[in-house]
Formats: C-alpha cells, structure tokens, sequence
C-alpha cells in the first residue's frame, strides 16, 4: 500500500493505509488511545440511550398516546437506564481516568497497559452483548426481545416464570461481563496512582484529580462487585434452579433488592465523584486560584466514600421496613450532604476573589454548581422517610436523580471535554458554538427536569407508558416533551462542534488555558511515550513552578 | 522540566510494589463477593421449606481443612525459599502446596458425591442446597483458579525457569493463595459451625 504516500517537497510522509490505523487501535494498550475508546464507546451508547429516552418522552407526550406499545415502552425505559449508567456514564468516566490520570501523575502509562485494553473491551463487548438481546433475546420461546424488567431487575420478574426467553439472561451477562471490566480499570487505577507516580508526587501534592479518581476506584472494588455476587446468584437462579430469589420456595425478592442498592447507591457516587475531579481542577485554572481547601477537599471526598456505602436501603423505604432501618437511613443520607456541601464551598471559596474566565468549561461548571445544590436539596426532601412514601416511585424521583446525572454529571462532563479536547486533538473546540451549546442545553435541561418535579408532586407514577387526560398533567408532559427536544438539539451542535473543530479548530499548543497540572507540559495530543523524560515536582502546581521561579508553590506548601 | 529537576532527590523515591497493590485491590473486590454469598447463606440458614437440613447431612471436613489451611505455610515458605535463592527448596515446597490444595479440591468433591447421590442434595432441592453450593462453589473455583496458576509456575519451575529474581511475582501468587484460605476459615465457620 505505499502508493498511498504524499510526497511534500524535501520530506517524505508515509501514510499508513487504513486498515494498519484499524490495527493499531484495535490492539493498542496505549492508555491515550484506549481513553479515548472508551469515550468514544460512551459516545455510540449515549446516542442509543438518547433515542430510547426521546421515545419515552414522545410516548408521554399527551394522555393516551400509541405511540409504541406496553411492552416496547417497558424495554425502552430498562434500556435507556441499564445503557446510559453501564455504557455511558461509566466507560465515559473511566476513559477520562485513563486518559489523564498517568498524564497528571507524570507516568509515561498505567500501571498494567494489557488489563486496561482487557478492560475496555469488555465493558465494549458487554454493551454489544446487552443491544444483541433486540436480535437474540427471543431465544426459543417467541417472547419479548430486549431486556424489560427495569434497571433494578427486581424478582421475581427475572424469574423464569415471569421473564421467559432469553432477554434477562442478556442483561445480567452484559453487566457481569462489563462489571468484571470495571473492576478490572478500579484496579488498574489505583496500582497506577499508588505505584506510577513521578518523583516528588507525594500523595498530597497530586491534583485533585487523581486523588478522587482513587477514591473512585476504591468504591468500584466495593460496590460493583456485590451486584457481580448477585448477578451470579440471578443466573444460578435461572438456569441451575437455585432459589435465591424464588418466594415461593423461601427465597426473599427483598435481598435483591439489598444487593442490587447495596451496588446501586454507591454507583451514584463512583458516577459523581469523578465530575468533582474535573470540576476542581476546571474551577481554580478559570478563577486564575490554585484550589480553596485541597486537605479538606480529599478529606470530604473520602468521607463521602464511606458514608455512601451505608445509605443504600433509602431507595427501599417504599418496600416496607422496621422504623429503626428508616431512621438509619434517613440519617445517613442525609449525612451525606454534608461532606458534599463543604465541597461546594471549597469550589466557591475558590472562585472567590478570583478572575474569573467565562470559557465554556467554566460555564458548564458554573451550570453544575447551580443544579448540582437543587439536586442535592431534593435529595434530602427525599430522604426524609416520610416524604418519600408519598413520593417515592413518583416523577418526582425521576425529575430528582435526573437532575443529579444530567445537571450534575452531564455537565461536568461537557466542561471536562471542552476544557480537555485541545490536550487530546490538538485543536480548540469553537467557543462560539459552545456558548449556543451551552444556552440551549441548559434552557432545555430546566425546561424538562425542572417541570418535571411537578407531575410526580401531582401523583404521576413513574414508569406508566400513558395516563388519563383531565388529571393536570397532560401541558406539563408536553412542556417536558418540548425540553427534551431543545437539548436534542444542543447534542446536535455539541457532536457537530468535536468533527468540525477536529478539522478545523485552532491550533491549541501545549497549554492553550494556562493551566498548572502536567499534561499541559507536553505537546498536544501527546507522544506514544507522553514524558521524554520523567518529570520531578516539588508542589501542587508543577507548570506554575516552571512559568514563575521567582514565586513557586513549593516555597508554601 | 529542568526547572524542577534539581529540587528533589531522586534515589529516596520509593513506591510501592505495583503487583502486590494489584494483588490487594483484587482481594478487596473478591472479599466484597464472597461477603454477598456469605450475607445470603446466613440469612436462609433455617429458611428451607424441605428438607434435608444441614445438620442431618453435612460432616465437617477436618481432615481437608488442616490441608488448605497448612498450604499456606508451605506457599510463604517457598516463596521465601525462592527469594534466598535455594530453588530446590522453592520446587519441593511448590509441589507440597500444589498436592495439599488438590487433596482439599478431593475433599470436596468427595463431600458433594455423597451429599448428591446419598442424599439427594442438589443445588435446586432447597434453599440450604442452592447458598451451600454457591458458596462452597464459589471457593471451590477460587481454590482451581489458584491451583491452575499454581501449575503454571511449578511448570516453569521444573523447567528450570524460576529463579530469585522472580521471587516478587511467585509471592504476589503466594498472597492470593493466603485470600483463598483465610476465605475458607469463613466459609467452614459459616457452613459448618453457624449454619447448623
């Protein structure tokens, strides 16, 4: 394939034929160019899970829609939750890890280069294996295709009885087999952060970043392997005649209903602790401040770790338990809240007195500081137990946690592409395009969500696919309708802005924000290798060192 | 960097092993699953609708136990022999650990043949038979997958392959030898002395 080679006069460029370029990124164990699988991976599900909401949303449009039937709305919403927090949020979020964390531990790789390849690809094969259920999931029996037990899959719908076919059996291996991924990157991040660090790197001199990317992973270990435990015990279950979750032969659905929250709280926080990361080093680069309060920031954060493990059971006071559970978790969570609003006032202290840059990574994060509070308020509405009996399993709830993942976790991450995309292509994304991006997505977020606390306050259950007329709902839905349109469109401008600024933005150079963390010491994107050679720190700020030796960090810290 | 370069010495920087780190964190995710069989067995102990009932069938594998659990020693020994250099010592001591967790995987299956055919036992009989044979299940396969990596290495090891040098790895395997044991403390307290 050397015909293909470009001749420029005096120098000879070989281009490589696409098919070695395929290779490469098929094989690679790169941990730049497997981040950026994993992005790209979330990307192709988020696409999918965004279909699967708009359906929903048309389907609720006005009452007694046919828009798709009973069943199919079933399987959509499982689908839509099971894609957007496995496939999406997840490998989103580990790509990131992959990507910065060695890069800002001045580490030329992670810790195990040929696991983070075995990772990734299965958390990518366990999302094929999930949408192969729309083909396969019939099986023998003729029954319905994708998964449509919910996201919690609680039993007995999972039973055999109750889930013929193959579809359960889908969604429970595409999560085993994903969840063994995750464990697997968990693993891979915290050997990296423990053992790969550059001279000088103290644990308390790295960026925030890696410091809560740890903590991440910790929980990933915890947490993600008791929903491992009990997808195994499901499969036992179906397919050996076990009797774990089986009533009828003295099997309890309620410990399912433990063992999934046990993993499904803490997931909240292994989706939401990695957007604090990117916020606290987006927030001090913009506010030309180092970070307010980094000791108390870390300690917050692993506080936050440890109570979030105990607060699981407040996604079951609807089932019924004694007064004593309530009140355990009534307590705990709302214990929570405390280590996460000193977090925010570590974020505003920062801001504080600072110059502070309207760039579009800032104003997402100014957006999340906003919706992140309103989420976190309902929260705490919800976590009073008595409120959430009459609440609970309402679109209050929906409107509650999608406040949490999309105006919390969906924005941290568009500020974290924004603020990283030049380190990784080269290229500025267009600040013009993200300004309209921004607006639109944040007046179709509240033109949804906010509006959406309303239906589920005026007693619409969740996951109904239609509704009587005359209730007070129906302008609400529509409004809802509208919103979810107005941020499709945003989505639009957003993927739009990453292909036409991948080839035509500005050039960004090794530190287009003046930043102070070490991936803006290298060009950009980065070489193979990332440090020619392995750089030695001496404070918090290595790049601020470098730009003013007259007053470097390391004189105070 | 070289504005950085000269301010940290570099000889004192010191990390910790990253196989063992590794090693650590996979035994944290493991502990995390076997506490949710655990969490499980315990809670149906008694919950059976039929019988039979553990206290009519379940014989307590001494014998099998004091196998695994000396494994152990003969693993840390070995690993220490590798590490002072007397391979000979390493190889005998491998082997001894290979055949003491192979006689407990016997133990085993012996207790299940007679649990399944003189006892109608199965995994789908009653709720002792589905969390019993998880769990012990579940051991049971953390006990082969450590034998197969055992294996691996006493191959390499007759080979003539192992020397001091690899001592680092052989005592990353060492530790999850010790999880799997220290794992089973807990189950045979479970299975054997609680659950009846």
């Amino acid at each position: 394939m050397s015909s293909n080679a470009i001749t420029v006069p005096g120098v000879q460029i070989d281009e490589k034929p696409w098919v070695d370029t395929l290779h490469e990124w098929v094989t690679t164990v790169d941990h730049k160019r497997l981040g950026i699988l994993y992005m790209l991976t979330a990307l192709v599900f988020v696409v999918l899970g965004g279909v699967e909401a708009l359906i929903i949303r048309i389907q609720l449009m006005h009452s007694h829609n046919d828009f798709v039937s009973p069943e199919v709305f079933n399987r959509m919403f499982t689908m839509h939750g099971t894609t957007m927090i496995f496939f999406v949020a997840m490998p989103v979020l580990f790509g990131f890890a992959n990507y910065l964390v060695p890069l800002m531990i001045g580490a030329r790789d992670m810790a195990f280069p040929r696991l983070n390849a075995f990772s990734f690809w299965l958390t990518a094969f366990g999302g094929l294996l999930l949408y192969f259920s729309f083909l396969g999931g019939s099986g023998l029996y003729g029954a319905g295709n994708a998964p449509d037990v919910g996201w919690w899959a609680y039993a007995p719908l999972t039973a055999r009885a109750f889930s013929p076919g193959h579809s359960s059996d889908y969604w429970t291996v595409a999560l085993l087999v994903s969840g063994f991924g995750s464990i697997g990157t968990g693993i891979n991040i915290i050997a990296t952060i423990l053992c790969m660090r550059c001279p000088g790197m103290r644990l308390g001199r790295m960026p925030l970043l890696a410091w809560l990317n740890l903590v991440m992973s910790a929980m990933v270990l915890i947490a993600v392997t008791p929903l491992s435990a009990a997808q195994i015990m499901l499969l036992v279950d179906r397919y050996l005649g076990g009797h774990f979750f089986d009533a009828q032969a003295g099997g309890s659905a309620v410990l399912w209903m433990h063992f999934f929250w046990i993993f499904g709280h803490p997931e909240v926080y292994i989706l939401i602790i990695p957007c604090f990361a990117f916020l606290s080093e987006i927030i001090p680069v913009f506010s030309r401040k180092p970070i307010f309060g980094y000791p108390v920031m870390v300690a917050a954060t692993v506080c936050i770790a440890f109570v979030s493990m105990s607060v699981w059971a407040h996604h079951m006071f609807t089932v019924g338990m004694n007064s004593y559970a309530n009140s355990f978790f009534t307590i705990t969570t709302m214990a929570v809240g405390v280590p996460t609003g000193i977090k925010i006032f570590n974020w505003l202290g920062t801001m504080w007195g600072g110059k502070i840059l309207f760039k579009v990574p800032m104003l997402f994060s100014i957006g999340f500081l906003f919706q992140f509070l309103i989420a976190g308020l309902t929260g705490i509405m919800l976590a009073s137990s008595p409120f959430d009996w009459q609440l609970g399993l309402s679109y209050f709830v929906v409107a509650h946690f999608h406040y949490v993942i999309v105006g919390g976790i969906l924005f941290a991450l568009f500020a974290a592409v924004y603020y990283w995309y030049p380190k990784m292509t080269g290229r500025m994304l267009s600040e013009r395009l993200g300004k309209w991006h921004f607006w639109l997505f944040l007046i179709g977020f509240h033109l949804t969500f906010d509006l959406m606390h309303i239906p589920g306050i005026l007693g619409m259950p969740r996951r109904i696919y239609t509704y009587e007329p005359g209730r007070g709902w129906d302008t609400l839905n529509l409004l809802i309708t509208v919103g979810t349109f107005v941020q499709v469109l945003a989505i639009l401008l957003f993927l739009a802005n990453l292909v036409i600024s991948y080839f035509k933005g500005d050039r960004a150079g090794n530190d287009p924000w003046d930043a102070w963390t070490l991936e803006w010491s290298i060009s950009s994107p980065p070489p193979a290798y990332n440090f020619a050679s392995i750089p030695v720190v001496a404070s918090r700020r290595p790049l601020w060192d470098l730009k003013h030796p007259e007053d470097p960090d390391s004189r105070y810290e | 960097m070289s504005a950085m370069a000269n301010s940290y010495p570099q000889a004192t920087w010191r990390l910790p092993d990253r196989g063992k780190v590794a090693m650590a964190g996979l035994i944290i995710a493991e502990s995390a699953i076997f506490t949710i069989f655990v969490v499980a067995y315990l809670f149906y102990v008694g919950k059976s609708l039929s019988g039979p009932t553990p206290r009519e069938v379940l014989e307590t594998p001494i014998f099998y136990t004091i196998c695994l659990l000396s494994s152990s020693l003969t693993i840390h020994f070995a690993a220490k022999s590798l590490a002072r250099e007397r391979v000979g010592a390493f190889v005998c001591l491998w082997l001894l650990t290979i055949a003491l967790g192979g006689l407990f995987l016997y133990g085993t299956a012996q207790e299940w043949h007679r649990l399944i055919y003189e006892h109608g036992l199965t995994i789908s009989t009653n709720l002792f038979g589905t969390t019993y044979y998880s769990l012990v299940g579940l051991h049971g396969f953390h006990v082969t997958a450590g034998l197969i990596m055992l294996l691996i290495v006493a191959i390499f090891a007759l080979a003539g392959r192992v020397r001091a040098e690899q001592s680092r790895r052989v005592e990353v395997l060492a530790m999850y030898w010790h999880f799997v044991d220290a794992v089973w403390v807990v189950v045979f307290t479970v299975v054997y002395v609680l659950g009846r």
